[in-house]
């Protein structure tokens, strides 16, 4: 119902011999280590996307797209204060950014970075319009934002067919670096495949081998692959799915689902509901007694529900994240992050702004590292598979599927009574390594595509 | 592979979800069949109704207050909306009455955001119909049990208010032929105003009562919107007998379905407004000429 459209119209007309031309030179271009080439040259690279219009005066420009209504609202705003603080600290040359980005001076190559921001809605074609304007009316040099994987495949293809590179907002479908994939996208976060890798031992440890789940799975892209990957995983270990509850993004009530969920005879509710569907779900699954018979799992965690739900509801559960804030007792970047979010915005950041805020420091450590804003160049320079220094340890992309390799963060919700202070909500229980957790990167049909 | 005991439930669960369903529609076409005016504010009006419910709650602690703050403040905004707005579109194409309620409908949806922000907040059920209630064949929220009842009393409030008062035959008498009500000499000016309020009401009653039920967002009201449609479309509009069948129906469509193949609960839904639109036009207590 919700399958993506987006046409690829072929909108360059170009000559069989432009192209061989073009091609000869890039590969002789790319036979040079990207440190040798003069800077001079650098900037005399044929057009592509926006470059070099949009990379040519003394600002280049970042385009924002995240959900400011909707479902995935609260969140979407979250995202978008990590973004804010990335862009003022790349702009002032903070101490964090200089860590994770050490050429780093102020701005990026010496540009200051200015960005525009547009509501999405969680929507693709909304997030498709608004970042065609950033690309036609102020050159974006970058794309960014989603909270929708739904969003993020659109924009993957959206950056592929313009040639401006995309770094995803919240995108936890296997689709985005699986199938989806494409040369012009990067993506920060964890997803189904390493979400289900990562807690699904922990699941198995709590509840036994053998088991019955019940899943509550949001009908896009998203929910189906998370949901896949979470039954595979258990099947190893002999669990069945007594049933899976597909439901619309955004639906308004879930008694019917959670109806057939009591009557299901599972013995743990595996909810993938995201935004405020995850915490809809979840206080009325407690209205109909769920979890008086069954216990409750967050295979992909939403930022503020445990805050959002209210009482006890998260309490004893376990979740995959991407970042809690606590894990500034072991790596000293996450210190600074936190400290620095919570001085700007008077609350502890989620993983959403700990997201947004990486993939800004990251694309400024692959530019000027590169040298360059030429989007090949920026590419190879995030393929090379570089260590760099993150929140969470060292981290790297995949040249494959420009996945990230990071870990995954197990955490357990704490009961009210245990909590130390009002944003104390879970345990950091497991960091798991993430080379350990990801697929072969052809294993979910990436092919990148080209670079120009 | 019915298991029967769910399917109890679910024909159970349609029902709740229905009554509220139609609650909701009554007011939205009460308004669309006396004023002809289609009142795309209609969702925003039942999230400010579950908004002002739980600035009541905040201050007073008593849901009882929470429901009357919900119902009159959205009934005071729909008769200023009417007095200031609305009125002056009467006359005016059906797709400017469509624009400027709509648009009035995202201001107050922004208005919320900007106040109370996106996240997510509570209102919880009375002490007593809190917690869950054995029914034999299943358990099932006390509280959702007792919007039942409480929607029953309000469907029959509005019900007598509509046909057994003078008010009522004038508002029902504006449904069927309203230039006829107007030449009779009857200040239809202010039966319009009158009836805005109480289908407003009829919103913010729907707001606050759902409050429990649901967690309020800002955007509560965008989703139930296009389901109070389908259930006016389904009834008949203008029909208040039938935003009450269409609400059964559409509840029972949505929970029956869902049993079978969840992911195409709404496909149902709209199947069956479509069906509806070519073997009845007007809906099934609709009447054919009404406006």
């Amino acid at each position: 119902m919700k399958r993506l459209m987006i046409e690829q119209p072929s909108r360059l007309a170009v000559s069989r011999r432009q192209l061989l031309q073009t091609a000869a030179g890039l590969a002789g271009a790319s036979m040079l280590p990207a440190g040798l080439m003069p800077r001079a040259f650098a900037e005399d690279r044929p057009a592509v996307g926006t470059f070099p219009a949009g990379a040519s005066g003394s600002s280049v420009f970042i385009g924002i797209t995240v959900p400011r209504t909707g479902t995935y609202a609260l969140q979407g705003e979250d995202e978008l204060k990590g973004y804010e603080l990335a862009v003022e600290h790349i702009n002032s040359g903070n101490d964090l950014i200089k860590q994770i980005s050490p050429k780093t001076t102020k701005g990026v190559l010496g540009k200051e970075v200015k960005f525009g921001v547009a509501d999405s809605a969680a929507k693709p074609n909304e997030a498709v319009q608004a970042e065609q304007r950033f690309i036609t009316e102020n050159k974006a040099i970058l794309m960014t934002g989603s909270t929708s994987s739904a969003v993020a495949v659109a924009l993957n293809k959206l950056a592929q067919r313009e040639k401006v590179l995309y770094v995803t907002g919240i995108s936890g479908s296997n689709d985005t670096t699986g199938k989806d994939c494409v040369r012009y996208g990067f993506r920060q976060c964890f997803y189904g495949q390493t979400a289900a890798a990562a807690i699904g031992p922990i699941i198995v440890k709590t509840f036994g081998k053998n088991k019955k789940a019940a899943y509550l799975t949001p009908d896009y892209t998203y929910g189906h692959t998370v949901t896949k990957s979470m039954t595979d995983y258990l099947a190893t270990a002999g669990w069945t799915t007594a049933t899976d509850q597909v439901a619309p993004l955004g639906a308004p009530d879930y008694s019917s689902y959670l109806l057939n969920i009591a009557n299901s005879g599972a013995d743990v509710l595996l909810n993938v509901n995201w935004g405020h569907d995850a915490v809809l779900s979840t206080q009325q699954a407690k209205q109909f007694g769920i979890f008086d018979k069954m216990k409750l799992v967050v295979p992909y965690q939403t930022p503020f529900l445990a805050r959002e739900a209210g009482g006890d509801l998260m309490s004893g559960v376990y979740a995959a994240t991407d970042f809690w804030w606590t894990l500034e007792d072991k790596y000293p970047l996450a210190k600074m992050f936190v400290a620095a979010f919570e001085k700007k915005y008077g609350y502890k950041p989620e993983w959403g702004a700990n997201n947004a805020y990486m993939q800004f420091a990251l694309w400024a450590e692959a530019v000027e590292h590169a040298g360059s804003f030429f989007p090949p160049d920026v590419i190879k320079s995030y393929e090379e598979g570089r260590k760099v220094q993150s929140t969470v340890g060292e981290v790297y992309f995949r040249k494959e599927d420009h996945q990230l390799v990071r870990p995954v963060i197990i955490v357990k919700g704490k009961a009210p009574k245990d909590m130390k202070n009002k944003e104390d909500y879970y345990d950091v229980v497991e960091i798991v390594p993430g080379e350990g957790l990801m697929q072969k990167p052809d294993a979910f049909g990436c092919s990148l595509g080209a670079y120009t | 592979m019915i298991s029967w005991p769910n399917f109890v439930s679910q024909l159970f669960n349609g029902l709740a979800l229905g009554a509220l369903l139609a609650l909701i529609s009554s007011g939205l076409t009460i308004i669309y069949g006396t004023l002809g005016v289609l009142n795309l504010a209609h969702g925003a009006m039942f999230m400010l109704g579950g908004y002002a419910g739980y600035v009541g709650y905040q201050y007073s602690g008593s849901f009882v207050a929470a429901v009357a703050a919900g119902a009159i403040f959205v009934m005071i905004l729909g008769v200023v909306m009417e007095r200031v707005v609305i009125r002056h579109f009467y006359h005016r194409p059906n797709e400017d009455q469509l624009l400027v309620t709509f648009g009035l409908g995202i201001c107050f949806v922004e208005i919320v955001r900007l106040f109370f922000s996106s996240q997510s907040l509570s209102v919880p059920p009375p002490p007593l119909f809190q917690g869950i209630t054995n029914l034999g064949f299943m358990y099932y929220p006390t509280y959702r049990l007792a919007v039942v009842g409480i929607v029953a009393i309000a469907l029959g409030v509005l019900f007598l208010l509509l046909y057994r008062t003078r008010l009522g035959m004038i508002v029902r008498a504006g449904i069927e032929d309203s230039v006829m009500v107007d030449s009779l000499g009857i200040n239809v000016d202010r039966v319009f105003m009158v009836v805005f309020g109480i289908g407003a009401m009829a919103a913010g009653f729907a707001g606050i009562v759902n409050a429990p039920v649901v967690s309020l967002t800002p955007g509560v009201g965008d989703d139930i919107l296009v389901e109070t449609f389908v259930v006016v479309v389904i009834g008949g509009v203008g029909s208040f007998p039938g935003a009450i069948l269409g609400g059964l129906i559409a509840g029972e469509i949505i929970s029956i379905t869902s049993m079978f193949n969840p992911s195409y609960a709404y496909v149902m839904l709209f199947a069956a407004m479509t069906l509806v639109l070519v073997v009845r036009p007007h809906g099934l207590l609709g009447a054919a000429g009404r406006e």
